[in-house]
């Protein structure tokens, strides 16, 4: 563990990185006390302010302290970020491990399962299904969720394929293991590194698509703040405040350079391939 | 050949059946029946006149036999009617034969799309060889630095940011629409012109979408290929590093390309979604959003099996290449 840390701080593109998604974690942590103002209060006579010593990003058409409410959406942010990311990885860990331990058929029809789901465009789908069933940000966590395993289920089966012949697993198996337990003590944490790697990713790719589905007003209702539905009131007010645009965008993209240059940097500090 | 294509063909069937199924019970899973929609808004409906509608949308039959006669009519293409005012067929609203040829959704959403995989082909294949051969150059940091900053930029807080700059601030290009009010009046030249100035911001959003990933791609593909023994071999030989990267390495380089522009597809038809929702494009992307949000389930499902149908259909045609550019793969 420790040589995979010295590797990332070598690595100066990957210690930003690091340093990105550390930070991330302390203002969504400590939003409350970080925050100067509250982020629900409304206040009429301070309507789309431009950003000042007061008020660091501005304030919205509805004289709310634009800073605080970005702080605040961090943390909805990474919790949707982490929670759909630690769905898809259970859904991908599972349905990969069984497809690439057992073969046959029961590989055949979740290999079919994973070909179908990658047929059907994602986010059409996610659009489609959160519209009918609500958007609230425990609908978004679950249905990003259930829509992005295949990647991981993939990878998770490659290296099954790989393990399950090697001579540790022949050795527990003779030593009356059930398959249960070769699966998830013997392998498992032997497959773990690249879906880690994809995890890290992964949050990424969820920030970004929450945001886009929070743009598109399916996404995190207001009040509560997000980025992606800080930005609708950008394009609303899209001629007369700039900040309003600018600083949840430039937010989102932080966030997600973050995850990818940490995730970028683990694949190099993981992957043999890579060893100079 | 023909052997390979016919196989892939057989195997597309099971995983168009999967996708019919899924998108079925994707419109299961909104409350309520789907004509409530149209009955609730209606005040002066009769309990026998929604009676009527359920069965005639068969809504009233067991939910496997709903699906069995779903299936039966979307293999002719049969999508039924859209629930929205004008109650068009639903194939209408996508591919309308009635209107010129380039203003058909389906035909505006494939034209910006492949204009787009064109443009980024030109540029990432270029950068990622230029990457790939001087690794760690300052060409290849600054590179991979802007490759990170595009893989992060949101599309459509981008395509907000170009709106402000062209379209509000400098007032040079069009934010909206694929036509000027007065097209109709402009001579042929001009009309082109019009249209290219309409497309400029769609497809250059479209196109910085894939860029990014494109071009990573790329540099890694020609790094793991120069890697290999036969690139050795070739410079061991004593051919010139021009030919050896231009003609040895580039061909292999290039075949993972081409899977990943098949598997590309669905991200597109995701991003259609947003930037022609942004620029107010007539195309598929557009309808998607609107039938989503007024409920036109008719009209989802069947915009959701024709972008799973293409996506397939663009599966098949790269692992055709595919097998065109790699003998090895026929063989198997």
């Amino acid at each position: 563990m420790s040589k995979i840390l010295k590797k990332i701080i070598g690595n100066r593109l990957a210690l930003l990185g690091l340093i990105i998604v550390m930070s991330l974690f302390v203002v969504a942590v400590f939003a409350p006390v970080i925050s100067p103002h509250d982020y629900k209060n409304i206040n009429v006579k301070n309507i789309l302010m431009p950003p000042s010593t007061n008020h660091f990003f501005g304030t919205d058409d509805l004289g709310r302290d634009v800073f605080s409410r970005m702080i605040w959406g961090a943390r909805i942010s990474l919790a949707v970020g982490f929670v759909s990311v630690g769905i898809s990885t259970l859904i991908g860990i599972t349905l990969g491990a069984l497809a690439g331990y057992y073969g046959k058929y029961t590989d055949m029809i979740i290999m079919r399962f994973v070909d179908i789901m990658l047929c059907i465009p994602g986010f059409f789908l996610i659009l489609a299904v959160i519209a009918f069933l609500g958007p609230n940000i425990f609908n978004i966590m679950i249905i990003i969720g259930l829509t992005s395993w295949m990647g991981v289920a993939r990878l998770v089966r490659a290296e099954f394929l790989s393990l399950k012949e090697r001579e540790f697993v022949l050795g527990a198996k003779a030593s009356g293991a059930s398959n249960f337990r070769i699966i998830f003590s013997h392998i498992l944490p032997n497959a773990l590194a690249p879906v880690f790697i994809s995890a890290v990713l992964g949050v990424a790719a969820a920030v970004l698509l929450e945001s886009s589905l929070s743009f598109l007003g399916l996404g995190i209702q207001p009040p509560t703040p997000s980025w992606g539905n800080i930005l609708t009131d950008g394009k609303s007010n899209i001629e007369i405040a700039w900040w309003l645009s600018v600083f949840p965008g430039l937010a989102i993209l932080i966030t997600v350079l973050g995850y990818n240059l940490l995730g970028e940097g683990l694949r190099d500090a993981l992957d043999p391939k890579f060893k100079k | 050949m023909l052997i390979y294509i016919l196989k892939r063909l057989l195997s597309m069937i099971p995983t168009l059946l999967g996708v019919t199924l899924i998108t079925f019970f994707i419109i299961q899973l909104a409350p309520g029946k789907p004509t409530d929609l149209m009955t609730d808004l209606n005040p002066r409906i009769t309990p026998e006149a929604r009676q009527k509608l359920e069965e005639y949308y068969g809504l009233d039959k067991p939910i496997l036999k709903q699906y069995l006669l779903w299936l039966k009519r979307i293999v002719k293409f049969d999508f039924g009617n859209s629930f929205s005012s004008d109650a068009r067929p639903v194939i209408v609203k996508i591919y309308d034969t009635n209107e010129p040829f380039f203003d058909r959704r389906l035909i505006v959403t494939l034209t910006i799309n492949l204009l787009s995989i064109l443009i980024i082909l030109t540029i990432a294949i270029p950068i990622g060889i230029y990457s790939a051969t001087k690794p760690y150059s300052i060409f290849d940091r600054i590179s991979t630095l802007a490759v990170f900053i595009g893989f992060a930029t949101p599309g459509f807080w981008l395509a907000l940011i170009l709106m402000i700059l062209f379209g509000i601030n400098l007032d040079i290009l069009p934010i909206s629409g694929l036509k000027s009010l007065n097209y109709e009046s402009l001579s042929p030249m001009g009309k082109i012109f019009d249209k290219t100035q309409h497309l400029i911001l769609p497809v250059f959003i479209s196109t910085f979408g894939g860029l990014a990933g494109m071009s990573r791609y790329m540099r890694s593909s020609m790094l793991e290929t120069i890697r290999s023994d036969y690139i050795t071999t070739a410079r061991a030989k004593g051919l010139p590093e021009k030919i050896v990267i231009y003609k040895h390495a580039l061909r292999n380089a290039l075949l993972p390309i081409i899977t990943l522009l098949g598997l590309s597809i669905p991200g597109l038809i995701g991003g259609s979604i947003i930037f022609e929702q942004i620029f107010g494009i007539p195309g598929m992307g557009q309808l998607s959003y609107h039938a989503i949000m007024t409920r036109d389930y008719p009209l989802v499902m069947g915009l959701l099996f024709i972008t799973s149908l293409l996506t397939m259909l663009g599966n098949l045609i790269a692992d055709m290449c595919y097998a065109v550019a790699d003998p090895r793969i026929r063989v198997k």
